[in-house]
């Protein structure tokens, strides 16, 4: 019996078999494989497993407490859905880009120190951008490059403050950091705000989600951020700075969801919503918020998956993206509409649905630990997050004008995935205690109290009221939003100009210089040595020595010519003078 | 089932039946928050009976009218083929 086994194996090294299977049995072990997982994670226990060392470091692959327990659990039943949602798809490069990111995400899961942590955070950069490049259109492949850029820039970020931390510790073991204020703790701080979209570094999450597959974009609303949220929570608990960006997150995504056209790009920006309150129970960072944000992930990842797999499924079938575009197809697609309506009452809050059960924690926690404009600021988030993910979305793609479209439902697979998430909402809303017993601390906390109950209520229909009063202002427009990713579109082109012009100019200006001064000063220079000192001095002293050889030459010809009789007087006379020598000296 | 629901919801002749429906709805939120106790209360106006729904249609009204602000005013909403060039 092993004591522990890591289901990132399962996915990462059972992603190279998905290839070479065909049909239903690629079908059966694409399901299989997340079902396994989620065996696995159900029988883990708590410990240290899984430590080897590497060049004097220990690596730990299963740092397992109740913390990452609880992101095991909602990140295999996540990819069990993703898969069931995606069995139609015969791309088998896209099933093994998902295998390989769920892997990498589990990874970061259990990854007992810094250096595993990073190995398969980039896995899940690197994989999931072909979630994207796998739409194969020019607009997905441009938003793909600036989505791993990105992603690029956070991983070095990250891997500069693990290596600085090093140096300063000696440790590379994952846990809560001090905010002692050094270059390392910012700049891990920094690797992680960028993957759980904190702005100003948010804007690759609403750049690229909405331009990735139907399916492959319901996995990336699952991982990335969520991931991010668990780091946040191991490695920075309490770190006030995020407490307000948390708050300024989750107001910033609303407001750009209400200018918003594109239906995933307006669920994209109510991620970085959500993930706002669990970015600011982080930074509240006591026990209950803490809770509260470990479980509005649990419930997020499901509701936020049934959301993009709703929209996913209008786009799939109707092959259109904007609400400008979309309209009446409440008449073809029920089905749809009421399981998108759970998730979107789910992300709203509603009483009876996850949401309810785990934002309010979040909220609590900001109340008690005396933040009060906290706590209002995120209830006015939630008003808005009602308002567009529960009434402004299905109201112009399933009713308001009809666009005349008749899509039919989407295939059988996508709508019992659909059913999964939905069940699960709503599971978690009735049934809070089954999820509040996985999170890390204890959890004494009751959401169904009446006033809880009755005001929570209370915002949600009165804001029902307000935006059917203001309808005719919502009307979507057929406009795109610029965003912090405005600095590497178009500032990458202000850098172009400047290149382009200025320096151009500059350029031309040197080069003038260069021209009039330096090359004509050469040219005279290099013509002097070419006609005068090359053919005067270089060329006369090789001349010169090969006529003195050759007029030398000329000479000894005249002895040399061959007769034996010359030789011979030669040598006579030659041995007349030696013997003179000899005798008389 | 659901079908005949939510083609109720849709057909333009039940408007009359949804709008009665939802102010019904709006009426009993709001009186149901004057019945319930507040032990948990911590901030002053939590303890205001029918402070959600006033909380909540304020929100909903600020954050249209501001959103739309910065978009049409801040220059945030560009034509579609801002970035094609």
């Amino acid at each position: 019996m092993i004591d522990w086994f890591h289901p990132s194996i399962l996915f990462i090294l059972g992603a190279f078999l998905i290839p070479f299977l065909r049909g239903k049995v690629q079908q059966v072990y694409l399901m299989m494989i997340p079902a396994l997982a989620i065996v696995s994670v159900a029988f883990m226990s708590q410990g240290t497993f899984w430590s080897y060392s590497f060049a004097g470091t220990p690596l730990v692959f299963g740092a397992v407490d109740k913390l990452s327990i609880v992101f095991g659990w909602v990140f295999t039943i996540a990819a069990l859905i993703g898969i069931v949602y995606a069995l139609h798809v015969k791309d088998s490069g896209q099933h093994m880009a998902a295998f390989l990111y769920i892997g990498g995400s589990l990874g970061v899961t259990f990854a007992g120190d810094y250096l595993t942590l990073f190995v398969f955070w980039e896995l899940m950069a690197f994989a999931s951008v072909f979630l994207v490049f796998a739409k194969r259109e020019k607009k997905a492949i441009e938003a793909g490059f600036r989505y791993i850029l990105v992603h690029v820039f956070g991983g070095v970020c990250l891997l500069g403050g693990i290596m600085l931390h090093y140096v300063h510790t000696h440790s590379l073991t994952v846990g809560p950091m001090p905010n002692d204020g050094s270059l390392a703790f910012y700049l891990m701080l920094i690797g992680v705000m960028v993957n759980a979209a904190v702005p100003p570094l948010h804007a690759w999450l609403t750049d690229a989600y909405p331009e990735g597959t139907v399916t492959g974009s319901v996995f990336m609303s699952a991982y990335t951020t969520k991931t991010a949220v668990y780091v946040l929570v191991r490695v920075f608990p309490g770190t006030d700075l995020l407490v307000w960006l948390g708050t300024i997150m989750a107001l910033y995504g609303v407001v750009y969801a209400v200018l918003e056209n594109d239906c995933r790009r307006l669920l994209a920006y109510h991620i970085i919503s959500q993930v706002g309150y669990m970015v600011a129970g982080v930074g509240i960072g006591t026990e209950l918020s803490l809770n509260g944000s470990v479980s509005h992930a649990f419930a997020h990842i499901l509701y936020k998956g049934l959301l993009f797999m709703g929209a996913g499924a209008v786009i799939e079938m109707t092959g259109k993206r904007k609400l400008t575009e979309l309209g009446g197809l409440y008449k073809t697609m029920p089905i749809t509409l009421v399981l998108y309506m759970i998730g979107g009452f789910a992300i709203s809050a509603f009483p009876l649905f996850s949401g309810f059960v785990t934002k309010s924690m979040v909220i609590a926690g900001a109340s008690q630990d005396h933040k009060p404009i906290v706590a209002l600021l995120l209830l006015m988030a939630s008003a808005g997050t009602f308002l567009h993910t529960g009434l402004k979305l299905p109201y112009y793609m399933f009713f308001a004008k009809d666009s005349g479209i008749r899509a039919k439902e989407p295939p059988l697979n996508m709508l019992i995935a659909m059913g999964m998430a939905a069940f699960m909402c709503i599971a978690i809303g009735v049934f809070p205690g089954a999820l509040y017993r996985l999170l890390p601390y204890a959890v004494h906390f009751n959401p169904y109290s009446g006033e809880h109950v009755t005001s929570s209520l209370g915002i949600l229909m009165f804001t029902g009221l307000g935006f059917f009063m203001l309808l005719k202002k919502l009307d979507p427009e057929p406009t795109i939003s610029v965003d912090t990713d405005w600095v590497y579109r178009k500032g990458s082109r202000v850098f172009m100009w400047i290149v382009n012009k200025p320096f151009a100019i500059y350029e031309n200006y040197l080069s003038n210089i260069y021209n009039t001064w330096f090359t004509r000063f050469t040219l005279f220079f290099s013509n002097f040595l070419a006609k005068i000192f090359d053919v005067r001095f270089i060329d006369g002293f090789v001349n010169g020595v090969a006529d003195f050889f050759m007029n030398l030459a000329q000479t000894i010809r005249v002895s040399g010519s061959g007769l034996v009789r010359n030789y011979a007087f030669t040598m006579l006379l030659g041995s007349v003078i030696i013997l003179t020598y000899l005798i008389f000296c | 089932m659901i079908k005949s629901l939510v083609d109720f919801i849709g057909n333009p002749d039940n408007v009359g039946k949804l709008k009665k429906i939802g102010y019904l709805m709006l009426v009993a939120t709001f009186l149901s928050d004057f019945f319930v106790h507040r032990e948990h209360a911590i901030d002053f106006w939590d303890k205001i009976p029918g402070w959600g729904a006033f909380y909540g249609f304020v929100s909903c009204v600020v954050i249209i009218l501001v959103s739309k602000f910065i978009g049409h005013q801040g220059g945030v909403m560009k034509r579609e083929d801002y970035y094609d060039d």
